[in-house]
């Protein structure tokens, strides 16, 4: 199909422009786009399981737990999360090559942390210094999506403390009355009813997490921010491209693809929260119920 | 050197005076703080006037969102869609390519010349993109208060015989802003949290004269030691999120003491915007 392309004499106007965008490095600017899809199906539930298990430890009744919890569910509150991106992929990194190297190479006598250099064993480097580099990259990817994973997760334990503590009280006491225990009340009663509660607060999330994809960038992963970087640029150190700066082209593309994102998962959610507030004993489901009469 | 002699070097680093060579060996933690809180007078420029200016335009905007002609709805709804819809650091790296082609020496309009080069530079390009991101957020939240004034304060105005421009003065906009202003105060802290954004997208900094957390990059770059820079920034960033917490109380306070002491709103700190 492109095998014009491989004479440039012929190239001009749009079949130069159409030879232009398939180029190699733009199939890497097109998959870039699945690596922020990837990054949100995995962030997603993980975070939403962080933020599950920090909400629940926030209400245990065992107080250190109770206060680690809250802790967790206090960390996104007066702090900027870029902070917290920047000082996790580092503070991992550390964490993960210290733990091994103390795994490793027991015998290993001079201080990891020497002056201004963090020095561990050459068989503790991770990944190792002689795998590929694919290695690198996914290793980079995966410490990008536990850093996102725990500051949404901080994010999420906010919301969903907040729902449970939403649950009309006279539901759980209605279910002690009837003998149920502490955990039979939480899986039975709490946990669905909550639900509906949360909803608002997890889209209004799910948003957020769309919109904080671009740090990725900041993380040091290839995502779509450095290809449209790279590539809209006149001149990088590795090449040359025949045309003027088209940075603000790349960047007016990206602004569009995530308007959209945000614009169709809108919908979506609107669509959602009508579907859980249908039958429910909130303002929503009462405005349903008299519409429906 | 003691850390007053540090301080005096340091302090005003951000903006270009003292000690010109950032340190470079042998970081002290009187340097990391002194350096970090320099870079924090970056922040409080940009969010104390990108709050200030966005304040009116959010107003203008809400207003326009709620009016009956389309002339004005449409754009004021497109403007708050595009901007809330996608990322600040799209829009931050979008603005500085668009500003960046702008005409080095000027343009020329019938023998004026407006210079454009200040533009570029992060005082100004930056803090009209945060700017305009905030009176976008902000008047979302204006406009949501404004359909939630009560029907009856309305009602009760024209009884009065208030109508207009002075009801609107006197009944509608004092209502919306009490409404409004608890979700306005969260919209204040998050605005100075994405202050942090602005070095690192698009705007370089100037001669090394970057914001917090700039400072703070630069010292977990050079020691490959995460664990003292950011929680100095987190800590100067918790001062300053109590100190708005607290002026804003105080408006809060003020434009609520009218009402019983049990139905006034309350700030409470919700994590539900980043951008």
């Amino acid at each position: 199909m492109f095998s014009a392309c491989a004479d440039p004499a012929s190239l001009e106007g749009f079949s130069w422009l159409m030879c232009y965008l398939t180029t190699g490095k733009h199939i890497d600017f097109y998959w870039s786009f699945l690596t922020v899809l990837v990054l949100l199906v995995i962030t997603a539930p993980t975070a939403l399981a962080f933020g599950f298990g920090g909400a629940m430890a926030a209400r245990s009744q065992v107080a250190p737990v109770r206060w680690l919890g809250k802790l967790y569910t206090a960390m996104v509150r007066g702090v900027p999360d870029i902070v917290f991106f920047l000082f996790f992929v580092i503070a991992l990194d550390q964490a993960v090559e210290w733990t091994k190297h103390q795994i490793v190479c027991p015998g290993w006598t001079e201080p990891i942390r020497q002056g201004l250099e963090f020095r561990v064993c050459p068989q503790a480097k991770v990944p190792l210094g002689t795998s590929a580099q694919i290695w690198h990259q996914i290793y980079g990817f995966a410490l990008a999506v536990f850093t996102f994973a725990i500051v949404f997760g901080a994010f999420a334990a906010n919301v969903l403390y907040g729902a449970m503590n939403a649950v009309p009280r006279a539901q759980l006491e209605t279910a002690e009355a009837y003998g149920l225990t502490h955990r039979q009340i939480f899986r039975r009663i709490l946990v669905p009813q909550m639900w509906t509660y949360a909803l608002p607060g997890l889209s209004n999330l799910w948003m957020i997490l769309i919109k904080a994809t671009p740090l990725l960038f900041l993380l040091g992963v290839k995502d779509i921010v450095y290809w449209a970087r790279e590539l809209g640029s006149a001149k990088t150190q590795a090449y040359a491209f025949p045309h003027p700066d088209w940075r603000l082209w790349y960047f007016l593309f990206l602004l569009v693809v995530y308007l959209c994102m945000t614009r169709v998962s809108e919908i979506l959610l609107t669509r959602l929260t009508r579907r859980l507030s249908h039958g429910q004993a909130t303002a929503a489901g009462e405005a349903m119920r008299r519409a429906a009469q | 050197m003691s850390c007053w002699e540090t301080i005096g070097q340091y302090a005003f680093r951000s903006l270009g005076y003292g000690e010109k060579l950032l340190p470079r060996a042998d970081f002290t933690l009187c340097q990391q703080f002194t350096l970090i809180g320099s870079g924090l007078i970056w922040n409080i420029y940009f969010g104390a006037l990108a709050l200030m200016f966005g304040f009116f335009f959010a107003n203008a905007l809400a207003m326009a969102k709620a009016a009956p002609s389309p002339w004005l709805r449409k754009p004021a709804e497109w403007f708050i869609f595009v901007f809330r819809g996608s990322p600040l650091f799209i829009q931050f790296f979008l603005a500085y390519s668009a500003l960046v082609m702008l005409p080095r020496g000027g343009i020329d309009i019938f023998g004026l010349h407006i210079a454009t080069s200040w533009l570029t530079s992060a005082w100004a390009g930056a803090l009209i993109v945060l700017f305009l991101n905030t009176a976008a957020y902000a008047a979302e939240i204006f406009y949501g208060a404004l359909m939630s004034v009560p029907k009856g304060d309305l009602e009760a105005a024209e009884a009065y015989g208030i109508t207009g421009w002075a009801k609107f003065r006197r009944i509608q906009w004092p209502t919306m802003l009490r409404l409004a202003w608890p979700a306005y105060t969260n919209e204040a802290i998050f605005l100075f949290h994405a202050t942090t954004l602005v070095f690192f997208s698009g705007f370089p900094a100037f001669q090394q004269r970057g914001d917090a957390l700039y400072y703070a990059n630069y010292f977990a770059d050079k020691t490959f030691n995460p664990f003292v820079p950011y929680p100095i920034v987190a800590f100067y960033f918790i001062l300053l999120t109590f100190t708005l917490i607290g002026v804003f109380g105080f408006v809060n306070r003020r434009l609520n003491r009218h009402l019983p002491s049990n139905t006034r709103s309350r700030i409470r700190l919700r994590p539900q915007l980043i951008r």
